[in-house]
């Protein structure tokens, strides 16, 4: 059984993207952002274009065969009718071949851009600081480059060419009767203008309907999720029949959902249909009317029958894509929301580059705090001499992570600046960085591939013997031989093939073969088994050695064994000396040491 | 797996069970959609016969104003009874669909609280979930082109009766053109089945990649890896954008052809038409009725097309969906006889008991007792089977061979109702409802705060519930407050006291509350001498708490008595002291 971890979700603003503009705008920018979309698109534009005016052939070769082949003032001309029908067929035939032309280059620019946008996206979101990447974000992150690409992609399949044969096909349809009969033309307008109104407020119905659905969706799975989650404690305590109310409570109200949605979906359908034959009446009840008046011919008319029914398809088919077009706008209008967050940690031109060995570490009057307000850093002021061991002390929210986090340089103080050896953490070269530095993050999270290949990302390219080496050198060969395939073992999607500890331990060797100059770690706070405790604290003590270590210590022995004890409390150093010198003080870090004593006497 | 023709077979099979399912909702909307059709057919003839007795002699003798007002009429009348057609059948195709998801998914959720826990402990939540929704949604996604399909069988037989009414020609031409489009239909789909296929599997790639690498994006920064990270998803994506072109090029073929065919049809009339006029064979308005024919004909044609796209994945859904509706039940939901159990504290007897996982022995030959309100810690190394004992004991688990007893009583032959209420199992793994405190205490049982406080008390839990914004009332999980991990295991044990259970289970139970607290909460619960406590310990602490030790290897007990007996045997000193020195190194936490 897993136990449910939740954070507290705090209103991200990255989701709440502001509606500057209108959706033309979002398309300006859009169709900026992704040039894949605007090359060669006159042409695309062109074929499309023909496509639609291709749809007009027909109608207008029955008026044409109507009144000139049958029933004009020559009679039957059969002549006449095979060869404009053998014309209509040449036409049909190279109107299909605009058409195939048109949908593929679409689809091709289509799929390039979406491409495009995923992967510049996806780079962005690597390249925003850390302090970035919150859990709620997260979430966001992983929904812009999938499901909101996804949206558009649907759109590019389908809503975009859509638009443009459809509105295509009204215009010149409504252009050709217009030669035919401008009168009539403009009544067809008057008559269908009203579908207009009504249709966006169905829909405006309709998507309120779906937001109300897709609630009822999330609500049923997470109640769903917490009956699987909790089947343990469910069985244990007898809840079965409680669950099983609440989980028929929402299954209902999601059908319940689903059916008022459905009731304005199926109104939506009828309309065209409804419309369709309200012009048409009208067309064929003016025309037969006011039509000899007008010099009118009867294929004519006909030939505007087959017209008003051939804007019909278009018209409803553009009212269904309405709303996928909001969707699309508006998920489009996220990424490139995503891709407006400025980028805060710039890499230097020609950056310095560190000597190998260990760092001396200064922070001068360092201050930190987050975008969204609240500083987390005050003054913090620190000399740390090569090679020295440091832990660092502190409560849940006194500043330690961020600390160590600045030194790593996943974000950039606010004030004041950190020297390794002396230069600006700021003007040091990427690469060089990324050699000297090196962070052992908390939750020990592991990429969906085999151990030795999670710790050769410590140094690119080591031999097995290198990865073999690390795990020896921190006395932890025997966990080698515990795992079923050893080195080659796949860790599963975040590592979770493997225990916390375990993770941990490839962490460590992979922060070993790496052999930063410094190293900052982030020790665990969930408890192992002490088998893998007994190791792991071994192998921390022994991956500090011979550089300069900076950790976030969890673990008393850790403090006790450090050259320097660090105590944060609210942002601010409040203590800071050996364990001796701490210890004689009296100060927080010793009444730490004595409810740590008092605990370790067993039982009474 | 499969072939293609028994994927149409379990696909009709499939659509069998929703009408037998949902019969009504079904009918309704398949006469829907053959009312549509036939007022689809009806409006050609309608056209037609405008086109004859209205627009050829308005431009000839002239027409009555009476006769004018009539076909308007009738052209209105005849599209608004087409948009009856669609509201129905869409209304009740909506209704057969989401009354058969409810169905599936009620079973599905019902099956999840019925099976074994071994079953939730085999599968990944992701999985269950999945099951529950995008299975049950991918099963039913081809009823609302069901009545659509009859619709459309309706229309065809309408169509070709109306022709033959009006022309043999005619139906002739319409004969060469409805199976053309028939087998368009057909090959498309087999065509773009393996890719589209190939397409869902690759979008579901993006994002697995996509998910990892931002969840680990600390991961990836400390080690410099986005480059690479950009590079995996870009492969990913150009895969799914290379599948998505392969699709688009079949539909670039499709999508043209489904409207040349109509178009040609129509010129083919227009051809033979002509020449009948002038024969007078047929009239102007026979021709226009039927050239209407066919252009109504080109979009039902695809939702066929449609029906059988989604078939085979309905086919796969369905098979998921059924594989849990067919999983087996708890034992203990099927028991029948029960016998109560006697007052007072309870002894507890674990009698020589087998347990395994699929070929994995786990216990092996367990034999155990505890006396009535007796303390017993049971002291193993990592995968000695020392939970397995516990939910033995609740019967989250039952045992292979051997027998577990309660009181004198065995467990099969208890009324599970009177088990819950007897035992209470506290896991090491917390699982706290999205509810309040208070709810994660009683569980909906009915207990008095005073007894809900004094539980909390007990669990050493009362004082920082209190000091919580809305103290019981709090809400916890995913939208309220965080616990730590003591606090959590804390609130459990609650939960568990506040039952007054007569037998205590603790699997590790307090591993993340500080010792001082763990034994100020230990000395609470032996104050309460009316209860049967098995304490699955790994700590020194915890283990001198008891009145006696069971230690356990190798799925047996190798040996019992009290702590400073058994540091005599070799295995147990071994681990006991490892345990000591993990606690001296610092497992300890600051």
């Amino acid at each position: 059984m897993t136990a449910v971890t939740h954070s507290i979700p705090t209103g991200d603003d990255l989701d709440v993207v502001p509606e500057e503009g209108g959706a033309l705008d979002v398309l300006r920018r859009g169709l900026r952002e992704s040039p894949e979309l605007r090359a060669g698109i006159a042409f695309t534009l062109l074929m499309a274009v023909t496509t639609a005016a291709g749809r007009l052939i027909i109608p207008i070769l029955i008026q044409q065969i109507l009144d000139r082949g049958v029933t004009g003032a020559d009679g039957y001309r059969p002549e006449f009718v095979l060869w404009s029908c053998l014309v209509a067929v040449v036409l049909i035939a190279a109107i299909a071949a605009a058409g195939r032309i048109t949908y593929l280059r679409l689809v091709r620019a289509a799929e390039a851009m979406l491409y495009g946008l995923r992967v510049r996206a996806f780079a962005h979101i690597h390249e925003l600081s850390i302090a970035d990447h919150t859990d709620v974000r997260r979430g966001i992150f992983v929904s812009r480059v999938t499901s909101d690409i996804e949206m558009l992609a649907q759109f590019a399949q389908w809503g975009a060419i859509s638009w443009i044969v459809n509105t295509t096909i009204i215009v010149g349809t409504l252009g050709v009767m217009a030669v035919y009969s401008w009168q009539l033309a403009v009544l067809t307008v008057l008559v269908y203008f009203p579908l207009i109104p009504v249709l966006r407020f169905l829909q405006k119905r309709q998507l309120a309907a779906y937001d109300e659905v897709r609630t009822a969706v999330g609500d049923t799975l997470a109640e769903v999720s917490e009956s699987i989650m909790g089947a343990g404690v469910i069985r244990a305590y007898g809840l079965r029949h409680r669950v099983r109310t609440n989980l028929h409570r929402a299954v209902d109200r999601q059908y319940r959902a689903q059916m008022r949605a459905a009731t304005f979906f199926s109104l939506m359908f009828s309309l065209g249909d409804l419309f369709g034959g309200l012009v048409l009446a009208a067309v064929v009840g003016v025309g037969v009317w006011m039509g000899p008046e007008w010099g009118l011919e009867a294929g004519t008319l006909v030939a505007i029958v087959f017209l008003v029914n051939l804007i019909l398809s278009p018209v409803q088919e553009l009212g269904e894509i309405l709303d996928q077009t909001q969707t699309a706008i508006a998920s489009w209008r996220k990424i490139l929301f995503l891709m407006d967050q400025p980028i805060e940690i710039e890499e230097p031109q020609a950056g310095v580059c560190l000597d190998p060995g260990p760092v001396t570490l200064d922070v001068e009057r360092v201050n930190f705090s987050y975008r969204s307000g609240g500083t987390v850093l005050h003054d913090v002021d620190l000399h740390i001499p090569a090679g020295a061991n440091v832990a660092v002390v502190g409560e849940t929210g006194s500043g330690k992570t961020t600390f160590a986090k600045l030194l790593c340089r996943l974000a950039d103080p606010t004030d004041g600046r950190i020297l390794l050896n002396g230069v600006d953490l700021r003007d040091i070269d990427r690469e060089s960085r990324r050699q000297a530095v090196r962070m052992v993050p908390q939750d020990g999270f592991l990429f969906d591939t085999t151990i030795a290949e999670n710790v050769r990302y410590g140094r690119e390219g080591s031999s097995e013997a290198a990865v073999i080496g690390a795990f020896a050198r921190l006395g932890l060969e025997w966990w080698l031989k515990r795992v079923p395939a050893g080195l080659g073992t796949r860790v599963g999607e975040r590592g979770e093939n493997l225990s916390v500890g375990e993770r941990q331990i490839v962490a460590l060797a992979r922060a070993q073969l790496a052999d930063p100059g410094l190293l900052v770690l982030d020790e665990a706070t969930s408890a192992v088994d002490p088998e893998t405790e007994r190791a792991l604290s071994h192998a921390l003590h022994v991956v500090a050695e011979g550089r300069t270590a900076v950790t976030i210590a969890h673990r008393l022995a850790t403090a006790e064994a450090a050259d320097l004890i660090l105590v944060f409390d609210r942002g601010r150093v409040v203590e800071r000396g050996s364990h001796g010198q701490l210890l004689s003080s009296g100060g927080v870090y010793s009444r730490l040491y004595e409810s740590w004593l008092g605990s370790t006497r067993p039982g009474r | 797996m499969s072939t293609k023709h028994s994927v149409t077979r379990r696909g009709l099979r499939l659509i069998v069970r929703f009408v037998k399912t949902h019969p009504w909702p079904f009918a309704v909307s398949v006469a829907g959609a053959v009312l549509y059709a036939a007022a689809a057919v009806a409006s050609t003839v309608v056209v037609g016969r405008v086109t004859d007795s209205l627009i050829t002699p308005a431009f000839a003798e002239g027409v009555t104003a009476a006769a004018v007002v009539g076909g308007m009429v009738a052209l209105f009348l005849i599209a608004a009874l087409r948009g009856t057609g669609v509201v129905v059948r869409r209304y009740f195709a909506s209704l057969t669909e989401a009354r058969m998801q409810m169905t599936l998914r009620q079973g599905v959720v019902d099956k999840y609280l019925d099976v074994p826990l071994a079953y939730h402990q085999a599968k990944p939540t992701g999985e269950l979930l999945a099951h529950s929704d995008a299975d049950v949604v991918g099963m039913t996604l081809m009823i609302k082109a069901l009545p659509f399909s009859v619709g459309v069988l309706a229309l065809v037989a309408f169509a070709l009766v109306s022709l033959l009414r009006v022309d043999l020609y005619f139906t002739a031409v319409a004969l060469l053109l409805f199976p053309s489009l028939a087998v368009l239909n057909r090959y498309y789909t087999n065509r773009v089945e393996e890719p589209s296929t190939r397409v869902q599997q690759e979008i579901g790639d993006v994002s697995t990649v996509a998910h990892e690498s931002i969840d680990g994006a600390l991961v990836v920064k400390t080690l410099g890896r986005e480059r690479a990270e950009v590079a995996r998803l870009a492969e990913a994506a150009d895969r799914l954008r290379r599948g998505r072109l392969e699709v688009g090029r079949l539909r670039a073929f499709f999508e043209p052809m489904i409207d040349v065919i109509p178009n040609l049809g129509i010129v083919a009339l227009l051809l033979v038409g002509a020449w009948q006029i002038s024969r007078g064979a047929v009239t102007e308005g026979e021709l226009v009725q039927a050239m209407m024919l066919f252009t109504l004909l080109g979009f039902p044609m695809r939702v066929v097309g449609f029906l059988l796209e989604e078939m085979p994945r309905a086919v796969v859904a369905v098979e998921r969906v059924d594989r849990v509706l067919g999983a087996e039940e708890a034992a203990e939901y099927r028991a029948v006889s029960s016998e109560s159990l006697p007052d007072g504290p309870l002894e507890i007897a674990v009698e020589d008991v087998t347990f395994g996982y699929d070929g994995t022995a786990v216990l092996q030959g367990l034999s155990l007792k505890a006396s009535p309100g007796e303390t017993v810690a049971i002291v193993g190394s990592t995968g000695a089977g020392k939970s397995t004992i516990n939910q033995l004991l609740v019967r989250l688990a039952e045992p292979r061979g051997g027998q577990v007893r309660l009181g004198g009583v065995d467990l099969s032959r208890l009324d599970p109702e009177q088990l819950r209420r007897t035992v209470a199992l506290v896991f090491q793994e917390t699982f706290l409802f999205a509810a309040t405190i208070r709810e994660n205490i009683t569980l909906g049982r009915d207990v008095g705060d005073d007894i809900v406080r004094r539980a909390a008390t007990v669990a050493q839990a009362d004082r920082f519930i209190r000091h919580l914004p809305d103290g019981y009332d709090t809400a916890v999980g995913e939208r309220g407050v965080t616990l730590s991990g003591g606090q959590r295991q804390r609130v459990a044990l609650a939960r568990a006291l506040v039952g007054s259970p007569r037998v205590l289970l603790l699997d590790d139970a307090t591993s993340a509350v500080d010792p001082v607290v763990e034994g100020q909460i230990l000395d609470g619960l032996r104050r309460t001498n009316d209860m049967t406590t098995l304490i699955v310990a790994h700590r020194l602490s915890t283990i001198l708490l008891a009145d006696r030790v069971v230690y356990v290897d190798g799925g047996r007990v190798c040996a019992s008595g009290t702590h400073r007996e058994l540091l005599d045997v070799p295995g147990y000193e071994a681990l006991v002291r490892a345990y000591e020195v993990a606690e001296h190194e610092g497992s300890r936490r600051l």
